[in-house]
């Protein structure tokens, strides 16, 4: 067989292991009313927040842990986990960050200094690091065009008229287990809002970095596109490597008004643990989007190469007429990583379009799995559906699995699901290698080939990096 | 006579069953050599052990290329030292655009060579020169490699990575097997381009129609697995007249 030797080249490295040396505050382990107090007294949150997060919490504690996702892995003890860490001296000028913060994101390739971005395309970079949004970048040139991006700390106290409306608005606060136990302890992460007609003049990012030990991190974002208006926003995130799982329970909210565009990007690199499975990130996420207007448009596009385990179902409610949702998705699990991710379509208003496009890349022990979800309800007349799961096996350990769940209730309704599943082919790796192209090289162009339809999806510069980082996963060369 | 590769009593098998039972052949620099012979004789299986390929297992023998032994180098080593094959079946790889994989496997060989790499813009006006002179359409740069190809269109395309890659010893797998008459006469254009006396030629076919176009300097007929004769192209018109069974060994 030409695939002796392809473990070595699938087996990754993982660059952005290193640990910001930092002093941090954090608080001890276990999660009690307590606990919720302080975490909303540091971030001088109104009376109102607390007690939604007291309300939150109840709910969570009689809530269990679900299990139907093909994932296994060892329980999580809460109360061993510490749910709030910040670096110390929170300032608020760039020249009063922490230094060692500064040149950790100027090392993950992200500057927060505006002056130094002015040679290249404008991207405005909300940084949060552990629990605290350390710096968002361009704040107030895009207030000048009445965007507001700031961290949802600051929106909680400055917009809170804003916030109470949407917040759990698309993601109840009890949707699910992990969903509960953001609402009661999140954090920090990044709040939108892009008013009418406005389509926002730069990129907008988050940075998510998990540096503590012991610590969770548990951000919420929420995005509001008014009608008529445009956003572009993109995700990124990395963790130090430990011996010790971590857990990240993220919950995204995005509501689109009528005649408005997100287009949310991610690109998801947790600290993977190793191919014994040892340390990794938990990566349960709650994301969800509706469309609320009249042809609304969101478009999730995830690349997820991270992550011990993955467990994310980015969302679309379809409620405006002729509104669209699409859900483009690369996941890559190698070493011994669990990814069980996909996406629900709920198709309510009419003439409502849906487009589902993912790619599941395995290798080694990694497990993958797609799970989608199509709903048309009666009121969806003219709905339509395209969905395609294309997965990729490289060796013989690792599994790929589809499961495609439809309920369409509108017999009028158009759904079409391909699925297919192949192999890196030794024909394949042969061509190429007989044209002069190392084996290493050869796999990941034709890994390349398979993601081709959802990098295209990304932003040009985000390409670029995800495709960088698919190579870094897959061919363990220098980081 | 010089030799720039030389196969000496190989012996090969594909699964269990040995399929080149002792074969001798010199290639001499410059000069097109045909291969020919019935179904099974072993022509692909020749052809898969010179470039490496994982279906052979060499029992004994040896295949030197310019006085060094070949077989304990990887595929990509011996194609880097010059030796192309041209598929007999181009597999279809979705995604990976053309005229990039082209542009990765001659920037590959150029550093193996020493030289500086091509950029984008100086590939593009490469590759542009040869696809009129073989017939292919400027689409042929953008689109998948070898997906949704026309038989013609992979045989076009391989014979365009040939020109690219510029490989001192090229086997032509039956580089004829569907192709049309206009397709024959541009892709065998192709391939008179690059006879300048110095690049040597394999070419496997069953039939003499290819010859026709690309005129051999010698014709060595294969059976069970051994070249049983090896004459001028004086042998072919022969061939066609009296098969391959009669044929007495040299």
């Amino acid at each position: 067989m030409a695939n002796e030797g392809l473990d070595k080249a699938v087996s990754g490295e993982y660059a952005l292991g290193f640990e910001i040396d930092i002093e941090t505050e954090t608080v001890p382990p276990g999660l009690d009313e307590t606990t919720i107090a302080f975490i909303s007294k540091k971030k001088e949150e109104p009376e109102w927040m607390l007690e939604l997060r007291l309300k939150a919490l109840k709910k969570w504690e009689s809530m269990t842990e679900p299990h139907w996702a093909k994932l296994d892995y060892t329980p999580i003890d809460y109360q061993s986990i510490s749910y709030f860490s910040a670096p110390k001296e929170q300032l608020d000028s760039l020249d009063e960050v922490d230094p060692k913060i500064l040149e950790a994101y100027e090392k993950l390739g992200i500057s927060l200094d505006e002056q130094k971005q002015l040679a290249g395309v404008k991207v405005a970079v909300d940084a949060v690091v552990d629990s605290v949004s350390v710096k968002t970048t361009y704040s107030e040139e895009l207030e000048k065009h009445g965007v507001i991006f700031c961290s949802i700390s600051e929106a909680i106290r400055d917009y809170p008229e804003l916030v109470k409306k949407y917040m759990f608005s698309v993601v109840p606060m009890a949707d699910n287990y992990f969903a509960a136990l953001n609402s009661a302890v999140f954090t920090d992460g990044t709040f939108v809002y892009i008013p009418k007609g406005v389509r926002c003049p730069m990129e907008l990012s988050t940075y998510f970095r998990i540096n503590a030990i012991n610590t969770g991190q548990f951000e919420r974002t929420l995005i509001i596109a008014d009608e008529g208006s445009h956003v572009s926003y993109n995700e990124g995130c990395s963790a130090p490597t430990r011996d010790d799982h971590q857990l990240h329970a993220a919950v995204v909210e995005l509501i689109i008004l009528k005649d408005a565009e997100i287009k949310y990007s991610t690109i998801q690199n947790w600290y993977p643990g190793d191919e014994t499975g040892k340390g990794g990130i938990y990566n349960f996420v709650t994301k969800r989007a509706i469309c609320e207007g009249e042809n609304a448009k969101v478009s999730w596009t995830q690349v997820e190469t991270g992550s011990a385990i993955t467990w994310k179902y980015p969302s679309c409610i379809l409620k405006g007429d002729n509104s669209i949702g699409e859900f483009y998705s690369v996941a890559v699990t190698t070493l011994a990583q669990q990814a069980d991710t996909g996406t629900k379509m709920i198709h309510i208003g009419k003439n409502t379009k849906s487009t589902i496009i993912s790619k599941g890349i395995s290798a080694m022990k990694g497990q993958n799995t797609y799970r989608g979800l199509v709903k048309i309800n009666n009121s969806a007349v003219g709905a339509r559906n395209y969905s395609e799961c294309d997965s990729l096996l490289i060796g013989s350990e690792c599994g790929a699995h589809t499961f495609p769940y439809l309920e369409s209730k509108d017999t009028q309704g158009q759904v079409e699901h391909e699925a297919t599943t192949s192999k890196i082919s030794d024909e394949q790796l042969f061509y190429l290698r007989q044209r002069g192209i190392t084996e290493e090289d050869a796999v990941s162009m034709i890994v390349h080939g398979f993601c081709k339809q959802v990098f295209s999806q990304l932003p040009m510069e985000y390409a670029v990096e995800a495709k960088a980082l698919l190579e870094l996963t897959l061919e363990g060369s220098v980081g | 006579m010089s030799t720039v590769m030389k196969i000496e009593n190989l012996e090969a098998k594909i699964g269990d069953k040995q399929i080149l039972k002792g074969l001798n052949l010199e290639l001499e620099p410059g000069k097109v050599h045909a291969i020919m012979g019935p179904n099974g004789a072993g022509k692909s299986t020749l052809s898969k052990a010179i470039v490496g390929h994982y279906d052979i297992e060499v029992l004994g023998g040896d295949i030197t290329f310019k006085g060094k032994s070949i077989l304990e180098m990887e595929p990509e080593e011996r194609a880097l030292e010059g030796i192309f094959l041209s598929f007999q079946h181009p597999v279809e790889i979705p995604g990976v655009n053309n005229a990039y994989f082209l542009r990765t496997a001659l920037n590959a060989k150029r550093k193996h060579q020493g030289k500086e790499e091509l950029n984008a813009a100086e590939f593009l006006r490469e590759m542009k020169s040869h696809l009129a002179d073989l017939g292919m359409k400027s689409d042929m740069i953008s689109r998948s490699l070898n997906e949704g190809f026309s038989g013609g269109e992979k045989k076009r395309n391989e014979i365009l990575q040939m020109l690219i890659l510029e490989p001192e010893v090229i086997i032509l797998d039956e580089i004829d097997s569907g192709l049309d008459i206009d397709a024959l006469r541009q892709v065998s254009e192709g391939i008179n381009k690059m006879k300048d006396g110095k690049r040597t030629f394999l070419v496997i076919t069953h039939y003499s129609r290819i010859l026709d176009y690309i005129e051999p300097d010698y014709i060595h007929v294969l059976k069970d697995g051994k070249v049983i004769k090896t004459a001028g192209a004086e042998l072919v018109p022969y061939l066609e007249e009296h098969g391959y069974d009669g044929i007495k060994e040299d």
